[in-house]
């Protein structure tokens, strides 16, 4: 006889789980009795939030599905936005949630809500298990279902008497799951990819888009050789950077609203939009009517529901995308050059790199190059939301995929440092960086003891400018300088950090950048570094709101 | 915009119906009429629904709908032959020697059922599609409707073609 708590720890270690991340409560006491003396291990968090963050963070680096667990209401709804974070980007996790008993459901029983509802739009799926037979099924479908086609975030509540009690129960052998509403596309369809293959021949002026997907398929690989073995020049969406090496002489860098303006010139310009793994988000295509208004386009997704959504596609292949680059890359026969397209790019990009005034004040963006140098392209590099995420796109060398961990899709403040600790344990043998803003620290600062109570080493950059940085630009670009609630008094991160059992720096200066660098990468622990940057530095360059993506402002050459 | 009939096959399980119709209206969609009722398999029901849109739109609802794990199959069976009904019950006065007469001759022409008869009024059971039932209903209101209930329309295409599970 089995509760249902062992089936589940059970099923997890089963699933290949290590580490869980919750916050216990009194409907998930069956199963936290169960984690006492499991080897499943268990990160204690400060806030629920972060257990979801830290399960996406995890995902994210790792590749695999990550897992968290609350109690039922307060528990499960502080679970909210970090499931909604992951939906967005499409990132595989596994919620569990403790409900009331079946017998107190719909009742209003004390913290009881009806989370399956709540999550139904930002859930790739969810369960309520009414019965201990089904939970085991149940527990399969979802890693399944989270971890397969496009991925996302998949909720399962357990009312306390499901987990509590005892039935004949055996784990069978692992048959794959059947679902007969869930079969996603893998293989792309051939006559399409043939279709593609002339289009890029046709074309004379063809730009790869590459997305997130790409990093969730794990086709990095496939699609440099597919750039390479054609001198396609490539941009990547936020979600795709380090899909190909920063410095690789094809890269654009990244496109959009603060892209670079290579990039968003050679959108413009193109005869062939190639999107891969990408949705045309709206902070990517600006005014979507002149985004690469003169390419016919190639869409490749996994997500049918993408194709066509914002953009007429001329080609669309549903499937994985790494199956289809693969196809494509074998049924390559034929050599083409671009070479004028390319040197009017090389133009673009000698004339227009990122800059930032260098002088002797603290500027964030060289606190960012600084530490890209310092690591090598190695480390894991998470950011909160704001302008430290976008000076970390622009400035940080991404070299490799799952090395730059963000919240794209709903640019959840807070969500950096819990998903950083995620990233420590699926890499622990990584430095792993959380490039943040002073506001968004403060939005899950209460997991520096977390991260001290368990010895993560995760390290903090506050790049402190005392405002919500973003939202001040906006207001000094678009609101006449009117800072409405923007500005954040003076904060001691390191004095925080030191109540907490954390070390830190705080820099004021540029020459004191590496040094400080340096000793938190050295440190064993976990570690907080407080950059007092100049407080009114903006991201350039900049597509205004509604602007097509080739109407930027600054960042030009003087 | 126009109306689209959709034909959805679903898991016959808790929550369906409410992944299906909050995905309408968290997508800006009105459905204008709904049925549900379990189908020829067994553990399966299916859904039909009536919902104005413009043919993007549309397009884009239906593949969001396919994405549900509990959907097996979504058909848009607007530009196809089919035939469509609905049922309604109606409570309508009739009072013997006066109006009743009436009534009962306008329900022959239509042909609807009387399925209940009391001392004022009678009930009406009328099948057909959207625009015979709206007819009937409008010629009964001069002898004062009391009660009317509609079922959502309901859909099968026309000929040997049947909508099966499969994505
Ligand atoms: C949870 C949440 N609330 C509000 C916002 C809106 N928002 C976007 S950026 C930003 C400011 C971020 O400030 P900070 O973390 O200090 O970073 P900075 O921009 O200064 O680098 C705000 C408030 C958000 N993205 N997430």
């Amino acid at each position: 006889m089995k509760t249902g708590a062992k089936i589940l720890v059970e099923g997890l270690q089963r699933e290949g789980v290590e580490t869980i991340f919750g916050y216990p409560g009194g409907v998930v006491l069956p199963i936290y009795d169960e984690l006492y003396d499991s080897s499943l291990r268990h990160i204690l968090v400060r806030h629920e939030q972060a257990a979801a963050h830290a399960a996406d963070g995890f995902a994210r680096a790792s590749g695999r599905v990550g897992v968290c667990l609350a109690t039922s209401g307060p528990g499960a709804c502080n679970l909210v936005t970090g499931i909604a974070t992951a939906y967005m980007d499409s990132v595989p996790i596994v919620a569990i949630t403790g409900q009331v008993p079946t017998s107190l459901l719909g009742n209003d029983a004390f913290q009881e809500s009806d989370i399956t509802g709540i999550t139904l739009p930002i859930t790739k799926h969810n369960y309520l298990v009414k019965r201990t037979e089904d939970l085991g099924r149940v527990l399969k479908e979802a890693f399944y279902i989270a971890g397969t086609g496009r991925k996302g975030p998949v909720l399962v509540d357990i009312p306390k008497d499901v987990s509590m009690r005892s039935i004949e129960y055996e784990h069978t052998a692992s048959e794959p799951v059947t679902l007969r509403g869930y079969q996603p596309t893998l293989r792309g369809h051939a006559k399409q990819i043939d279709k593609a293959l002339e289009m890029i021949f046709e074309a004379e002026q063809p730009v790869i888009y590459a997305g997130g997907g790409i990093i969730a398929s794990d086709a990095s690989e496939e699609l440099v050789r597919l750039a390479e073995a054609l001198a396609i020049p490539v941009t990547t969406t936020l979600m795709g950077l380090g899909t190909i090496p920063c410095d690789h002489p094809l890269n654009l860098g990244m496109l959009g609203m603060h892209g670079t303006r290579s990039a968003n010139y050679a959108v413009t310009e193109s005869d062939l939009l190639i999107a891969i793994g990408a949705r045309f988000d709206d902070r990517v295509t600006g005014k979507l009517d002149s985004f690469a208004s003169h390419a016919r386009i190639i869409h490749i997704d996994i997500d049918p529901a993408e194709i066509g959504k914002n953009k007429k596609v001329d080609v669309p292949i549903v499937g994985d995308v790494r199956s289809v680059l693969q196809d494509m890359l074998a049924k390559l026969q034929k050599k083409k050059s671009y070479d004028r397209w390319l040197t009017r790019i090389r133009g673009w990009k000698e004339k227009h790199p990122l800059r930032y005034v260098s002088d002797n004040c603290l500027r964030p963006q060289y606190v960012i190059e600084e530490l890209s140098s310092l690591l090598k392209g190695e480390g894991i590099i998470v950011s909160e939301v704001g302008q430290n995420q976008m000076w970390t796109a622009q400035y940080f060398c991404f070299r490799k995929p799952r090395t730059w961990i963000t919240s794209g899709g709903l640019g959840t403040m807070g969500y950096g440092f819990p998903a950083a600790m995620g990233a420590h344990f699926a890499c622990p043998d990584q430095v792993v960086f959380d490039i943040a803003g002073d506001g968004s620290f403060q939005m899950n600062i209460q997991e520096l003891s977390t991260v001290a109570s368990n010895k993560i080493p995760v390290k903090v950059a506050v790049l402190n400018n005392r405002f919500l940085g973003m939202v001040r630009q906006w207001q000094e670009l678009f609101h006449n300088r009117r800072y409405s609630f923007t500005e954040l008094p003076p904060v001691d991160f390191v004095k925080v950090a030191n109540a907490y059992g954390v070390d830190g720096i705080k820099v004021e200066s540029c020459d004191e950048v590496v040094p400080a660098l340096k000793a938190a990468i050295e440190t064993d622990g976990p570690f907080v570094l407080d950059f007092r940057v100049e407080r009114e530095e903006n991201v350039f360059p900049m597509v205004p709101a509604g602007a097509a993506i080739n109407e930027m402002i600054g960042g030009k050459q003087e | 915009m126009k109306p689209h009939t959709l034909s959805v096959l679903v898991e016959n399980k808790a929550g369906v119906l409410s992944r299906v119709t909050g995905l309408f209206s968290r997508r800006g969609y009105n459905i204008e009429s709904l049925a549900v009722g379990i189908c020829e398999e067994p553990g399966m029901s299916r859904i039909t629904i009536v919902c104005i849109g413009d043919d993007a739109g549309i397009e884009q609802v239906m593949k969001q709908l396919n994405k549900l794990i509990d959907v097996i199959k979504v058909s848009d069976l607007t530009d196809n032959e089919r035939v469509e009904r609905e049922l309604a019950l109606i409570k309508v006065t009739a009072e013997p020697g006066t109006s009743r007469a009436e009534v009962m001759q306008l329900a022959t022409i239509f042909r609807a059922q009387i399925i209940d008869v009391a001392a004022k009024t009678i009930i009406l059971s009328i099948t057909g599609d959207t625009e015979k039932i709206d007819a009937f209903e409008k010629l009964l209101r001069q002898y004062g409707v009391k009660e009317l209930v509609r079922t959502g329309r309901i859909a099968m295409l026309r000929g040997s073609k049947v909508l099966k599970g499969g994505k």
